[in-house]
């Protein structure tokens, strides 16, 4: 179908007169009743045939298409009194406020009307909004005299939601409705309201039309009544609302016809004024919401637009989708980062359409006859006429003797097919991955552990949501530019954010180290779980690094320091003594070890080289292959930890006290020099800022060093707490430290602890004391525990922390919303302008530069330094 | 005291483009002068080099990324 191209020019947002909504409506409603005793609608009642219908059985009474295609027809309340309507009740409380009350002019002098008449022409012809100047219009327009016809004016205030008070007298609606209509079209526009009629004299809104005088009664599609199991009907809330407003505007009908007392009539209109607000807006601020039976608050009009679970939110911006799926994920290292394990429960409920030709229709056969339940069976077929068969045990032997080239078979998921895996929130591109599928027993969706850090996932419970591509060339897109393997390296930093992580990194520390030496029997296992070729037999020993150099390309060269490199002054290079300079010739691994340097998410070195130099096909490769060997040397090593990793000897942690106490005397030290006048103010400091500015350097210095001291008692060679610190797999020096050492100074709003009760943090110490531990400075490392004192301090400290995460994810959240929904329409193209969707230039060039950072080195178009090393080795140095 | 804001270093350099020289650089974009971003006719630049509405200026700034960078803007009443 080909679309026909149409320019909006205009919309025009109004209100609907009285006469609009008669001309629209196709019946009067008349009878607050839904079906007779029969079942059948009653005419002129709320369920009345020509509103439309929803059986798809019956005709529509009014456009005689079936139910189902007929979207329905609107009828009409003629309510006995005007109404006013809630939405406009604080505009009509305006423009009266505004306007004379005998003459309704509004309330500005002749010379004032041409004024803003000229500088809303001016703003019409320029597009542009006219909101801030009707706001001026209103705080202008407010005078005690009218001064047209003199008289004086009194205040008009509103009383919420609906009551309009003049003085202390209660304007009636139809009062209100009589003075709006003697407003003049063209003071009505300077109030805000369209009211000048075009050259059919037709009218955008006129001020009395937010008076009702005639109610619209929606289609029963949009409110459809439920037939329970019991056979029970339960109607809609709108119709329940609609029946009230109905009961009350016949009573008062009635009772004005008997002619009853002012007094009760007032009370009827009172109630029908209430029914009509709250079918409306159950939620009007000042008006009890109306209940269900139940005691329930009925979800009438508003409550069906606004708010998270409203109308916009969740069915227009958000949809649930057919062909998806949503599970817990668990992790399998040996899938590859391109594939996704998907559970055979879930494999068999989401489908591929397959066209059917003669060189597959053998396969769809065998599929139907599979039938729904059994795996790479079939779910549907479609005939070439479009309809739709269920497949089912019973009928699986009728549909395949019928199928032919050209029908579609819904066929289940198999091993290879391509799909679209997501975890929320979906930040960035690499949130939305295309993933191969691979059907596997149990119900998780299985990932390998290198695309955690895309995904941000871990699986503590996490779930994902999977999508299945339902044509050829979502298909084929996805597989060019969605799959994983094509994600390997981040747009942010042009650097791989797909590595590995946590076991991989120590694994492969424990492979490549010096030390690491293996029988040729080993090896084989080695190279074989990692489905590597096996070499022939020599009889020797093989090295950790000959193993791994197996899965490194044969012609690479690179020369990059590891995580492990203490950053000694004087670089040994090749003989550096921690092993950590890597020099990798013909690719061979000389020396160094591998780490998260080499080949981990964020900072693999080897990894950037290969997906850069061998594309990604190679990278990939790569990393299912070196994350299997580091497995396996983590396995054939053994790796554990406790806390006797943190473990120091009595004499070291003699050393660390006496280099505490040595600080905290040097701060009393501080405080008494300032207590006498003898300590001098560092440039542009007051006294007080620069002794908190020493004590905190003092405390800093003492916490580096103690745990300095305590590192120099760990063995990475026998630490295996230390090997995941040093090598990048988990956690930190500064971790292991605050461990064993001194857990160091806490801090609230950036400088030490100063506030809880007056003068002092706690009752414990003075009033204006100064020292390391009456300002929150935890001695104690976390082994041996910390004093209640010390613990309080944590615990601000700790705290600040979680609230100051939970604030930031707030705000950078609502930031990005906005980035994406100002940036969202932007595209790049092919000679690199960027364009905005109307086609107007935003960059002449794509980031001045015409760079993709991510086919970038780090953000640069060359590394130069790179490149010289390189063929500094290619050419024998 | 009146300063040449030309001259200013955040300033970059402003040139209008010669009718034919326009055209060029228009064809060679392959866009309509609308499609250009747009300078106001009393921007301070624009004043200062003389520009009318419907020229078309060559900007020619420092880039953190290419070093140097041109780009055009349509001047505009």
């Amino acid at each position: 179908m080909r679309g026909i191209l149409k320019k909006i020019s205009q919309i025009d947002f109004g209100l609907m007169s009285p006469e609009d909504i008669r001309k629209m409506s196709v019946t009067k409603i008349v009878t607050p009743d839904t079906y007779d005793e029969d079942g059948y609608p009653i005419e002129n009642g709320l369920m009345d045939p020509r509103l439309g219908v929803i059986d798809p059985s019956l005709k529509c009474r009014t456009c005689a298409s079936k139910g189902g295609e007929c979207q329905g027809h609107f009828g009409s309340i003629n309510l006995a009194r005007p109404v006013i309507h809630v939405g406009f009740a604080d505009t009509i409380h305006k423009i009266l406020r505004s306007t004379c009350h005998s003459c309704g002019r509004i309330l500005l002098t002749d010379s004032e009307i041409v004024d803003y008449r000229e500088k809303f022409d001016t703003l019409i012809r320029n597009e542009e909004s006219l909101t801030s100047i009707i706001k001026e219009v209103y705080t202008v327009a407010r005078r005690d005299k009218c001064p047209h016809c003199e008289e004086d004016q009194e205040d008009v205030k509103i009383d919420k939601p609906v009551s309009i008070v003049e003085g202390n007298y209660k304007l009636t609606p139809s009062e209100v409705r009589e003075r709006l209509e003697t407003i003049p079209d063209s003071d009505a526009l300077l109030l805000g309201v369209n009211a000048l009629p075009d050259k059919d004299g037709n009218r955008i809104a006129r001020p009395e039309w937010m008076v009702l005088t005639v109610l619209p009664v929606p289609p029963v599609t949009v409110r459809p009544s439920i037939t329970l199991e019991t056979g029970e009907r339960s109607e809609d809330d709108l119709t329940h609302k609609l029946v009230d407003i109905l009961r009350i505007n016949q009573r008062l009908k009635e009772n004005m016809e008997a002619g009853a007392p002012q007094l009760i009539v007032e009370d009827l209109w009172e109630l029908l004024q209430y029914h009509v607000t709250t079918y409306f807006d159950n939620e009007a601020s000042g008006v009890p919401p109306a209940r269900h039976r139940s005691g329930r608050p009925l979800k009438t009009l508003a409550q069906r637009l606004k708010g998270k679970e409203g109308r916009f939110r969740s069915n227009l911006s958000g949809k649930r989708v057919n062909f998806s799926a949503r599970t817990v994920i668990s992790p399998d290292p040996n899938i590859s980062i391109n594939e996704v394990g998907v559970p055979e429960i879930i494999a068999t409920e989401v489908t591929v359409p397959v066209y059917v030709t003669e060189w597959n229709i053998e396969e769809m056969k065998q599929c139907i006859l599979n039938g729904p339940k059994v795996h790479p069976g079939a779910n549907y077929a479609i005939r070439p006429d479009e309809r739709k068969i269920r497949i089912y045990e019973e009928t699986k032997e009728a549909v395949v003797d019928k199928i032919e080239p050209g029908w579609v078979v819904e066929r289940h998921l198999k091993d290879g097919d391509i799909v679209l895996f997501n975890r929320q929130p979906s930040l960035h591109r690499m949130s939305m991955m295309a993933h191969e599928v691979r059907v596997l027993p149990y119900k998780t969706f299985r990932l390998n552990l290198c695309v955690c850090p895309p995904y941000n996932a871990d699986f503590d419970g996490d779930e994902m949501n999977m999508h299945v591509f339902q044509t050829e060339e979502s298909r084929a897109e996805a597989k060019s530019l969605m799959r994983v393997q094509e994600h390997i390296l981040s747009p942010r930093f042009g650097g791989p954010i797909i590595g590995g992580i946590h076991d991989h990194i120590s694994g492969a520390y424990l492979l490549t180290r010096k030390r690491a030496i293996f029988t040729e029997e080993q090896v084989f296992q080695i190279l074989k779980k990692a489905k590597l070729p096996i070499p022939n037999r020599t009889g020797e020993n093989w090295t950790g690094k000959q193993i791994f150099s197996q899965v490194l390309p044969k012609d690479m060269n690179i020369v990059y320091k590891a995580e492990i490199c203490r950053k000694c002054d004087d670089c040994l290079k090749r003989e550096c003594k921690n092993d950590a300079y890597v020099v990798i010739e013909d690719g061979q691994l000389l020396t160094g070890v591998i780490d998260e340097k080499a080949y981990g998410a964020f900072a693999g070195k080897i990894l950037d080289h290969i997906v850069k130099e061998y594309g990604t096909d190679r990278a990939r490769e790569f990393l299912d292959a070196s994350t299997k060997l580091a497995v396996s040397g983590i396995m054939k090593a053994g790796f554990t930890t406790s806390t006797n990793d943190e473990e120091i000897p009595q004499e070291a942690k003699e050393r660390i006290e006496v280099h505490l106490d040595n600080a905290e005397k040097k701060v009393d030290q501080l405080i008494e020099a300032y207590d006498n006048n003898e300590l001098e103010a560092l440039p542009g400091r007051s006294l007080e800022e620069t002794l908190e500015m020493k004590i905190m350097q003092v405390l800093g210095e003492a916490r580096d060093k103690s745990g300095e001291i305590a590192e120099s008692y760990f063995d990475i060679n026998e630490n295996h707490a230390v090997i995941m610190a040093l090598t990048g797999a988990r956690g930190s020096m500064l971790n292991l430290t605050q461990i064993t050492a001194c857990v160091g100074q806490q801090a609230v709003r950036g400088g030490r602890i100063d506030r809880g009760y007056s003068e002092r943090t706690l009752p414990h110490f003075q009033k204006r004391e100064l020292g390391a531990k009456a300002r929150g400075f935890v001695h104690s490392s976390y082994k041996e525990g910390l004093d209640p004192i010390e613990f309080f301090f944590h615990a601000m400290g700790g705290r600040e922390g979680l609230v100051d995460t939970a604030i930031r994810t707030a705000q950078s959240g609502y930031m990005q919303r906005r980035l994406v929904n100002a940036l969202q329409d932007l595209n790049v193209k092919e000679d690199g302008k960027v364009t905005d969707n109307r086609g107007v230039i935003i960059q002449t060039v794509y980031g001045e530069d015409l760079v993709d950072p991510a086919k970038s080195d780090y953000g640069k178009v060359v590394d130069l330094d790179k490149l010289i090393d390189e063929m500094r080795i290619k050419t024998g140095k | 005291m009146k300063k040449d804001i030309l001259k200013h270093e955040l300033v970059p350099d402003h040139v209008i483009l010669s009718k034919s020289e326009a055209t060029k650089t228009l064809k060679k974009m392959d866009i309509h002068p609308e499609q250009l971003p747009r300078i106001k006719s009393d921007d301070p630049v624009s004043k200062a080099i003389g520009a009318k509405e419907g020229d078309v200026l060559e900007i020619t700034r420092k880039s953190s990324t290419a070093g140097k960078f041109v780009t055009y803007r349509l001047v505009q009443d």
